[in-house]
């Protein structure tokens, strides 16, 4: 009758406890004590060519014109001081001049010049590039992140102790990653900053407190719980203490090994670039090494409303840096065949630059037409879909909606996207939409995907 | 305020030493007193008597003084007692204490914040996806309910005026209720309607039930003004209502089949309403809600998902309360008053074995973790801390005051990995089951490990307190209980402790930070019990 006072757990079968950890630290909820949901269908889908996501969040929306999709015919007023384009090791496609180390890069990624969507909303947005659907029914849909860990995670055989949704290093906010698939699904955020030694993942690692006293508070801990030993029977205690014993794995236990950056060369350190985005590149490729099935980098700092150029300046070198060298790291260890790096945000940025206060030349929302690139996991690089027109204002050729996009990739992840989506009301929910959800399509990115 | 606390920390203190002599805790009395559920208190009582004995079922004893101070304050104004507080409860000798504690607690101004958090859940208050409020109207929301809540508003009065209100989503705030939701369209607010106001899931009715129920609200009009994100919902005589348009009047189906005729000039949402408070349906979602509100639990659960197949687990207790809350004019508060008065709300967390039965007939107070925001707000409280919000977009940014605590934030889009992590409702959908209060080992990771949380235990106003001046150890122990757990430790509980402090020599910042550190992450502060 109750989800949160019966023990819905000692209905299932007994599990490991190491096995319990790994599913626990699945998600910020753990311990599915109120799952329903199961996902074992997953198991017959097609074959995969991709293990693994990294996903580079831009969250605010970034300027395609000085990006991916730069104008310099188009004049000053669109382009501003950003006039020269570069070229890039692939003939035929120029990149935004900021982005010299991506250039001799353009034969590891595709770009998509034909981004649409039309909703110029952080949050719609947000939620339309990231779960293809069209807001405003009665359902919220799960992202990508979270349909990849029901599909490729503890359900589907995935078993490590770090859970398979990561988000480095603060979660998007405001928008429910899991949806209607519910807080089991939800990423686990690591919180802290992989510049500073230690990394300290949220929890994980604490700095200044050694193995010796997180051991004796430990045992002052179990002294003092009166009430638990007031009750060993109740399912809640055992819940908790249950979920403590995890936590305390992950502490004390080698779980924590991973985030730690001392491990790597400084020199590949310094490639990356010593910024919070450069060496989340770097844990991301470290998590992909260890298995993890879906990684976002929540990269923010890309909604220029104002003085956009000089801000450009500044973090433009920075994702180079660190993008061109997680993609080159990847391709070097032979894991970019196997790795999709997918790189956008929400929306793009008003072509035509508001030099007037208080924006004193800024770019606005922009969803009509924007970027995006991906990279590895199978998608063919050195190529570029659809076009904008001369201006960027209008999607000239070939659009690509955010369900194209998405689909694309778990056809690469080898999820077929007419499997159920388990949900709470039981309604018929499929991975991909159906004709009948009426959700536009351009089509997948057979340009980029191999037969 | 907080410097009042610490004043009246220093009072207990001073008077500790001579309170250790009188007032020693034995571990078999900590939870339970020596009261039952015999006599009756109130007919609650003699309801759930009357069940368990059919069932064959032991009721758990009454709870301690201690046990109850700390869960009325909780579950009433969804704060943590202080010290003081904690303490004069204890030690006042007089008979009629709980029932005095009840009537000051339902009449502190954290009693509206709490519930206004609660309302907030139930009315989707949220300024951004999916609900997409706003935030000057997420603001205005928050606030109308703030008030009713504050001045007892009744709950049919409250229930009309956000049904059937016209106007201004800023200047009419009780319209957002039309405005809080995904599907606007006459379906969609007939299937909020249902689920807030009758406890049940339209959806599941048979179709033309559902198709009846949005008659109702097939003249809901929405519009724009000048006024960047204002909006005004309306009586739209146009919307997809030619009847009303030629003058002819339109007829409609009440949901339990009574047939009924309105006239083209009245909003049919008025007529609904009229109908809607005096449906026993009506008395008895809230009834239950309130029920499961302080037991965790509802008589119905999930509570807004009454149905045939559902049915009440103890109907004569709900029949009851609904009943109760219908003549006293849908005074909620008296409600309150009734429940938390009775000896079934007064019993022990504390009965032994596993008892399912038990729990689900109200033989036993159940265990559950504290809400997110009242969990941080305890935290908080012992720690001399205050999180900081704020919402970076929309523009223009929204800033809440430093001092505000968590349980009064007005807008559920204000991000907070804490409350995002451990179960804040994401205000989608309105149903109760968003809220998720169940322990995970990644909650446990933030709460024995995190920096954030380390450094609230170090620099906490607990501990400088209690290693400020020449405080003896057996004090400094007594006083972070009583702040902490709101009860005396136990002689065990000294004594474990004494050993503990003399490892560390003189230092008793140390052990002091390490004993804050273990009672936040003891059972007995993160639940309710």
């Amino acid at each position: 009758m109750s989800a949160f006072y019966f023990d819905i757990e000692k209905q299932r079968p007994r599990i490991s406890r190491r096995e319990a950890i790994r599913r626990a630290m699945l998600t910020a909820s753990g311990l599915m004590l109120a799952n329903h949901l199961s996902f074992r269908t997953f198991a017959a889908a097609p074959a995969a060519r991709a293990k693994a996501v990294i996903q580079i969040w831009m969250w605010g929306g970034p300027t395609h014109l000085d990006i991916f999709d730069p104008k310099p015919e188009a004049g000053y007023d669109y382009c501003g001081p950003l006039k020269s384009p570069i070229e890039t090791n692939v003939s035929g496609i120029r990149i935004g001049e900021l982005l010299p180390l991506l250039a001799k890069q353009a034969d590891k990624y595709s770009i998509i010049r034909s981004m649409t969507h039309g909703n110029n909303g952080h949050e719609t947005a947000s939620y339309l590039v990231q779960t293809g659907r069209q807001p405003g029914g009665r359902t919220v849909f799960p992202c990508v992140g979270a349909v990849v860990s029901l599909a490729k995670g503890y359900d589907a055989g995935y078993k490590g102790l770090i859970p398979p949704y990561v988000v480095l290093t603060e979660p998007q906010g405001r928008f429910d990653e899991a949806g209607f698939l519910g807080s089991r699904f939800r990423p686990f955020a690591t919180g802290g900053n992989p510049v500073q030694t230690p990394f300290a993942v949220e929890g994980v690692v604490a700095p200044g407190i050694t193995e010796q006293r997180q051991k004796d508070r430990r045992e002052l801990l179990h002294h003092l719980d009166t009430l638990a030993h007031a009750l060993p029977e109740n399912p809640q205690v055992t819940a908790n203490t249950q979920a403590e014993n995890m936590a305390y794995d992950m502490i004390l236990g080698d779980g924590a090994k991973v985030f730690d950056l001392s491990q790597e060369k400084p020199e590949l350190r310094d490639r990356y670039g010593r910024t919070k985005f450069g060496q989340s590149c770097l844990v991301a490729r470290r998590l992909v090494e260890r298995g993890i099935p879906y990684i976002t980098i929540n990269y923010s700092g890309w909604d220029n409303h104002k003085e956009i150029f000089p801000a450009m300046r500044r973090q433009l070198p920075e994702m180079d840096k660190g993008l061109s060298t997680l993609l080159q790291d990847l391709g070097e260890r032979g894991l970019l065949g196997s790795t999709i790096v997918w790189w956008g945000g929400e929306f793009g940025r008003t072509p035509k630059v508001m030099w007037e206060a208080p924006w004193n030349g800024g770019r606005g929302h922009y969803g009509k037409v924007f970027s995006a690139m991906l990279a590895g996991g199978g998608f063919k690089g050195g190529q570029v879909i659809g076009s904008s027109d001369a201006k960027g204002e209008e999607v000239k050729d070939r659009p690509v909606y955010p369900v194209d996009l998405i689909g694309s990739i778990y056809a690469q992840m080898g999820i077929d996207p007419a499997t159920k989506l388990p949900n709470p009301e039981g309604l018929p929910m499929s991975v991909m939409p159906v004709a009948a959800d009426g959700i536009k399509s351009g089509g997948l990115l057979k340009e980029i995907m191999s037969a | 305020m907080k410097s009042m606390a610490a004043e009246l920390n220093t009072q207990i203190i001073r008077l500790l030493a001579l309170l250790l002599l009188t007032v020693s805790v034995h571990a078999a009395s900590l939870f339970d007193s020596s009261g039952s559920l015999t006599p009756a208190n109130n007919k609650i009582d003699t309801l759930v008597l009357a069940r368990l004995q059919a069932l064959k079922l032991t009721p758990a004893n009454l709870c301690s003084d201690g046990v109850f101070v700390r869960r009325v304050y909780l579950d009433v104004i969804g704060t943590l007692p202080t010290a003081s507080e904690a303490q004069q409860f204890i030690l006042d000798q007089s008979s009629g204490k709980r029932a005095a504690l009840i009537e000051r607690l339902l009449s502190r101004d954290e009693f509206a914040d709490y519930w206004a958090m609660k309302w907030g859940d139930l009315l989707r208050i949220k300024a951004e996806f999916p609900i997409n409020l706003w935030p000057n109207a997420a603001q205005a929301y928050h606030r109308w309910i703030h008030d009713a809540i504050r001045s007892n508003c009744p709950l049919d009065k409250l229930a009309r005026d956000l049904i059937t209100a016209s106007g201004s989503n800023f200047q009419n705030p009780p319209v957002n209720f039309c405005r809080a939701m995904q599907s606007k369209t006459p379906a969609g607010i007939a299937q909020t309607v249902a689920l807030t106001f009758l406890g049940e899931r339209a959806e599941n009715w048979a179709s033309n039930d559902l198709a009846n129920l949005a008659v109702f609200f097939a003249n809901v009009g929405y519009k724009a003004t000048d006024e960047w994100k204002e909006e005004i919902v309306f009586f739209n005589l146009a919307s997809t209502n030619p009847g009303a348009l030629n003058g002819s009047p339109r007829k409609a189906v009440f949901p339990d089949g009574l047939r009924v005729t309105i006239s083209p000039d009245r909003d049919p949402r008025a007529v609904f309403a009229d109908w809607l408070v005096k449906n026993p349906q009506f008395a008895r979602n809230f009834a239950n809600r309130a029920w499961s509100w302080l037991f965790g639990l509802g008589i119905v659960q999930e509570v807004d998902d009454f149905r045939p197949d559902n049915p009440p687990s103890n109907p004569e207790l709900l029949a009851y309360l609904a009943g109760e809350l219908a003549g006293s004019g849908y005074d909620m508060k008296q409600l309150f008053r009734l429940i938390l008065n009775s000896k079934t709300y007064q019993l022990s967390s504390v009965l032994p074995g596993k008892n399912p039965a038990a729990a689900m007939n109200f033989a036993v107070y159940p265990l559950r973790r504290l809400d997110a925001e009242v969990l941080i707000d305890a935290i908080d409280q012992i720690a001399g801390t205050n999180e900081k919000y704020s919402s970076a977009i929309p523009e223009p940014y929204t800033f809440i005051p430093d001092n505000l605590r968590s349980i009064a934030l007005p807008d559920g889009s204000i991000t907070s990995s804490f409350l995002d992590m451990f179960g804040r409702p994401s205000r989608s959908t309105g149903q109760e089951s968003e809220r998720n209060n169940r322990i995970s080992a990644g909650q446990k990771l933030n709460l024995l490990n995190s920096g954030e949380m380390q450094r609230k235990v170090m620099n906490s106003r607990m501990v400088e307190f209690q290693t400020t001046g020449n405080r003896q150890i057996p004090d400094i122990i007594s006083g972070v209980y009583l702040g902490l757990l709101s009860r005396f430790p136990t002689a065990e509980e000294q004594e474990t402790l004494q050993a503990y402090f003399k490892k560390f020599g003189p230092s008793r910042r140390q052990p002091t930070v390490d004993l804050v550190w273990a009672l936040i992450n003891s059972m007995e502060f993160i639940y309710r019990h």
